[in-house]
């Protein structure tokens, strides 16, 4: 294989894992997007919503399909449960109490699902036949497939609720300034939960397109993609979704491309030092408005 | 001016007694060996946490990469006492001033990214010093470093805790530090009034990675061995837990935070499996119930406790 | 500034709370002349749980048979459980907590070879005999050439592993070239590079390119890629069996064909499900023991009975380990540190889980033979049994 060849096969492999990061992003950024509330809990509500698919087909012999929807009604429930709970009693708190308390939800989540079952990886039942594609050199397999369009599919969908439904509007509204979003008549409360009802249903899909696509999960499955995501969702411009998914590529192809031609040791590395090149360019990420910073 | 050094030497006074008293209980072995070691874990972690809490809660910076400070100090210090027999005090001061330098490179060009963006940037750098450590045979790479002196007592962590805590405690309350306030409070406000708002926030975060250096170095002798998975980003999280639930801009909170979360993990090591759990519970609960922290921006110092006690005896 | 009333109750609260939590945790170590204490600090918690806990199992399994079977001279062996968090400095701290305030006369555990090393010392200064279970790096053992006489292993160590599959690569599959894919997180992995690639080389073969993952991943795409250009003849993967499983699937999906060789971290019944049976074709690693060997039906089918599931290699090595541990306590009638370390170094013969082990005082590794596995429509297939040297 030469150069080319390469070049192209990793650009493919960035691309699939780009849209991982990237299915994950969008409802990190979403959340974000409404109550400015970076939800390290999210990479863990994506464990919750593999596992619940997970036994919903090994336990209950479901189709793939109903065993989606399942996960993803039961994981947006769990999304607005824990917002109820825990982040609704400070909204009026200072923003980094409830980012710690979302560390602790993640705790929660994490460790709870640990003692209950087990940290032994569980392996994901073969869903669907594997095609793998050979076009030329180069090998794309159905599940790459797959999930892009899934990505692409629902960036479009959230984009068309947020923009041009009366909800979306009323989330724009709660985004920019929620108590002025409710003196207009706004329920922000049942807007706020909505969003993390929908945002932690993303998560749940993506939990398990990721546990068809590599086959394995474990409770602890949620820590990196959770921070990788994060790292997308700002690259573009935290709280926009197409910045979440351009980050989310961006960030694959770019991991891609070092372990291809550089090291995969410093992979990582290279992902976070791209973020903070970024950053220092432009200080809002990719897409995000530089607003004028008032006193 | 003179009412504050009283203060002080009521504070040193105090301090110095709970010094005899605990290593009195430390000699008599009323402690166990286990809370001892605890009690060097508590003290190494009130100087991370004071010293982030200059940078996230008197500066307003949100760093999230202090554990990569930590592990420059850490393996800094380890090298100049395996590899070099260089003294304690002086490895602790070449990790320290080790970590403030690189603070100090790194805080340069990010301390320009405001809140979650500056959160996310010292997140990265924080991983990728550790990616870089991971990646260095000479200090052993994954797996660690070996054979390091066991230098670390109690009286080290003690005196080299009190003096970072009267650092801070000082520093805040001088003229560079009211600068750093006034950049919390609103930062443009503070560059209008001709405060160097790039000069004292980088002055924050080299003084903050340099104690994170310091306390690093102890860390490191506690041990025979370091590697660097000690010091992932989780690690930074469980620094910026203490901060918080102690209260953002108190040094008090900072020893309560680091106190209080020390001790719930070392109190719940016998039931492992319900260890995390409990905690994630207690954290949020604490979060619910004092969202501005145990002691919100209040020091026991200025706080009347003190005072009350030595009047009310006077009088 | 005051405290409001309210405020101080809360802390009250608080630290009233935190101090009877430990009160509690303080007791509970009262000393019991019809028990025989024993700590086992493994992994409960964080990235390596998976590795910890099965370890536990199978130690609790060779504790539990022996104290249903009467105990030790009518004596029981409690367990107590420590939780190192994955984690170098809290294995340091949980093993002085199982000294110092359960007072455990010996240790078992951890299952990762770091923190083995980090808790060694608290051992040793305490005099407490430490048994790793599945810590296969040399150093683990032996400092600067001398023995650290409290701390034993009950498996083989890295060279020799390395050292097998080297010379099966090329005497076996006849490889002339191979690939270096390593975990650089994980000092297991890395050792073994080392030792493979040094013995590979000296037998004539050539490493043409090294490469890395970090415990953890995901996605191996992009390094598998660049692998497949090298287009070596063995790829060598010596890593534990969540990352192998994945490995493995990717690059066949990659058009990968050349032969993977791995070691004792792939043998986990979970590598078949993740990577599938046909994906595990042309794959081979070391071990411990082959599964439809006799002398091991033993121990798998009462693993079996007490989890409802198959043992992975972790398992076996926390069951040999306790086996190792038990025998030892027979033979010196207790726990008193100095009649335990002689003890465990006379260990001869002994019929663990796993197989015969036998220590050897001098470096505290047992000599124990290990077997070269192929994988074979997701069945293992013994291809080599390879008897330790001296």
């Amino acid at each position: 294989m030469d150069f080319t060849h390469q070049l192209v096969q990793q650009l493919i492999n960035g691309i699939s894992l780009g849209s991982i990061y990237a299915l994950i992003a969008l409802g990190y950024t979403m959340i974000y997007g409404i109550i400015k509330l970076i939800n390290f809990a999210h990479g863990d509500i994506y464990m919750v919503g593999a596992y619940i698919a997970f036994f919903a087909i090994t336990q209950a012999g479901l189709g793939l399909i109903p065993s989606l929807l399942i996960s993803m009604v039961t994981t947006g429930l769990l999304g607005m449960l824990i917002e109820k709970l825990a982040y609704k009693p400070l909204r009026h708190a200072p923003r980094i109490s409830v980012l710690i308390t979302a560390i602790g939800v993640s705790f929660f989540l994490e460790y709870t699902s640990m003692y209950f079952v087990t940290p032994t990886p569980r392996t994901f039942p073969d869903m669907f036949d594997n095609v793998a594609f050979n076009i030329g050199p180069f090998v794309v397999n159905g599940q790459q497939v797959a999930i892009f369009t899934v990505t692409i599919l629902l960036m479009a969908i959230l984009t068309y609720i947020v923009q041009k439904t009366k909800t979306g509007k009323a989330m724009r509204a709660a985004s920019f300034d929620v108590e002025t979003a409710q003196l207009m008549g706004i329920d922000s409360d049942r807007i706020i939960s909505f969003t993390f009802g929908i945002g932690s249903a993303l998560a749940a899909a993506a939990g398990v397109l990721v546990g068809i696509y590599y086959n394995s999960i474990d409770p602890l499955m949620g820590i990196m993609p959770g921070v990788k995501a994060f790292v997308a969702a700002v690259l573009g411009g935290i709280g926009i979704l197409p910045g979440a998914v351009v980050g989310g590529l961006i960030l694959g192809v770019v991991e891609a491309l070092v372990s291809g031609f550089i090291s995969s040791t410093f992979r990582d590395a290279a992902a976070f030092a791209i973020l903070i090149l970024v950053l220092l360019f432009k200080p809002t990420g990719i897409f995000g408005k530089n607003t004028r910073e008032k006193v | 001016m003179k009412f504050l050094r009283k203060n002080d030497l009521i504070m040193l006074a105090f301090a110095l007694v709970l010094f005899a008293v605990l290593q009195g209980l430390i000699t008599g072995r009323v402690l166990s060996a286990f809370w001892q070691f605890n009690l060097l874990i508590v003290g190494i972690n009130v100087i991370m946490a004071v010293s982030l809490n200059l940078i996230n809660g008197y500066t307003g910076q949100f760093s999230l990469g202090h554990a990569g400070f930590m592990a420059v100090g850490a393996y800094i210090a380890v090298i100049c006492t395996a590899n070099f027999h260089v003294p304690f005090l002086l490895a602790l001061l070449a990790g320290g001033a080790a970590a403030g330098f690189i603070g100090f490179l790194i805080g340069l060009p990010t301390l320009r990214l405001q809140g979650d963006y500056l959160a996310i940037a010292t997140l990265g750098l924080g991983e990728i010093i550790r990616i870089v450590i991971m990646n260095i045979d000479y200090v052993g790479g994954a797996a660690g470093f070996k054979g390091i002196p066991h230098n670390t007592n109690f009286a080290w962590v003690f005196f080299i805790m009190l003096f970072a805590l009267f650092f801070i405690k000082n520093f805040v309350n001088s003229n560079h530090g009211r600068a750093c306030l006034a950049i919390r409070e609103n930062e443009i406000a503070a560059e209008a009034m001709g405060v160097n708002t790039t000069k004292y926030k980088v002055m924050a975060f080299t003084i903050g990675a340099a104690f994170a250096g310091v306390a690093g170095g102890l860390f490191a002798h506690c041990f025979y061995i370091i590697n660097p998975s000690s010091f992932t980003f989780m690690q930074s999280f469980n620094y910026l837990i203490m901060v918080v639930l102690g209260g953002l801009g108190s040094i008090t909170g900072s020893i309560a935070g680091a106190f209080v979360v020390t001790f719930i993990s070392a109190a719940l090591a016998s039931w492992p499996e319900f260890r995390m759990i409990i905690y994630a519970l207690a954290l949020i609960a604490l979060m619910m119930k004092r969202p501005q922290g145990l002691f919100g921006y209040m020091e026991l110092t200025n706080a009347s406790i003190f005072d009350k006690i030595f009047r009310r005896g006077r009088a | 500034m005051k405290f409001s009333k309210k405020s101080l109750k809360f802390m009250g609260a608080v630290v009233g709370a935190l101090m009877v939590g430990s009160v509690f945790a303080g007791c509970g170590s009262s000393d019991n002349a019809n028990e025989i204490k024993v700590g086992a600090n493994f992994e409960l918690t964080g990235n390596q749980a998976n590795y910890g806990t099965a370890a536990r199992d199978g130690l609790k399994l060779a504790i539990k048979e022996c104290n249903d079977a009467g105990g030790i001279d009518g004596k029981k062996i409690v367990l107590t459980e420590g939780d190192t968090k994955s984690e170098a400095s809290e294995a340091v701290n949980a093993a002085t907590k199982l000294i110092s305030d359960d007072g455990v006369k010996v240790l078992v555990g951890p299952a990762v070879t770091a923190n083995v090393m980090a808790e060694s010392q608290v051992a040793t200064d305490n005099k407490v005999p430490v048994i790793g279970p599945c810590a296969t790096n040399p150093d683990v053992t032996v400092e600067n050439g001398k023995v650290k006489p409290y701390i034993f292993r009950s498996c083989f160590i890295d060279p020799q592993q390395g050292d097998v599959m080297a010379n099966f690569a090329v005497k076996e599959l006849k490889a002339k070239t191979a690939v270096l894919y390593l975990d650089s997180s994980s000092d297991y992995s890395k050792s073994l590079g080392k030792v493979f690639k040094e013995k590979f080389e000296a037998a004539g073969g050539k490493v043409v390119m090294e490469e890395a993952f970090l415990a953890k991943d995901q996605d191996f795409k992009a390094a598998l890629t660049k692998i497949k250009t090298a287009n070596a003849d063995v790829i060598f993967v010596p890593a534990y069996y969540e990352e192998v499983g994945k490995i493995v699937k990717q690059a066949r999906e990659l058009g990968i064909k050349s032969a993977m060789l791995g070691t004792d971290g792939w043998d986990d019944p979970k590598v078949v499900d993740i990577a599938g049976a046909d994906a595990l074709n042309n794959t081979y690693f070391s071990t411990h023991y082959f599964e439809k060997d006799q002398e091991v039906q033993g121990f798998i089918e009462s693993f079996q009975k007490e989890y409802g599931h198959a043992p992975n290699v972790f398992a076996a090595l926390g069951y040999d380990a306790g086996k190792m541990l038990i025998d030892a306590i027979k033979r010196a009638g207790g726990t008193d540190p100095e009649k335990l370390t002689k003890a465990l170094e006379e260990t001869k013969d002994l019929q663990v889980g796993t197989g015969k082990i036998t220590m050897d005082p001098a470096t505290h590794n047992p000599i124990k033979s290990a077997v070269i596995l192929e994988m074979k429509n997701g069945e293992k297939v013994l291809k080599a049994k390879v008897q330790p040297q001296g």
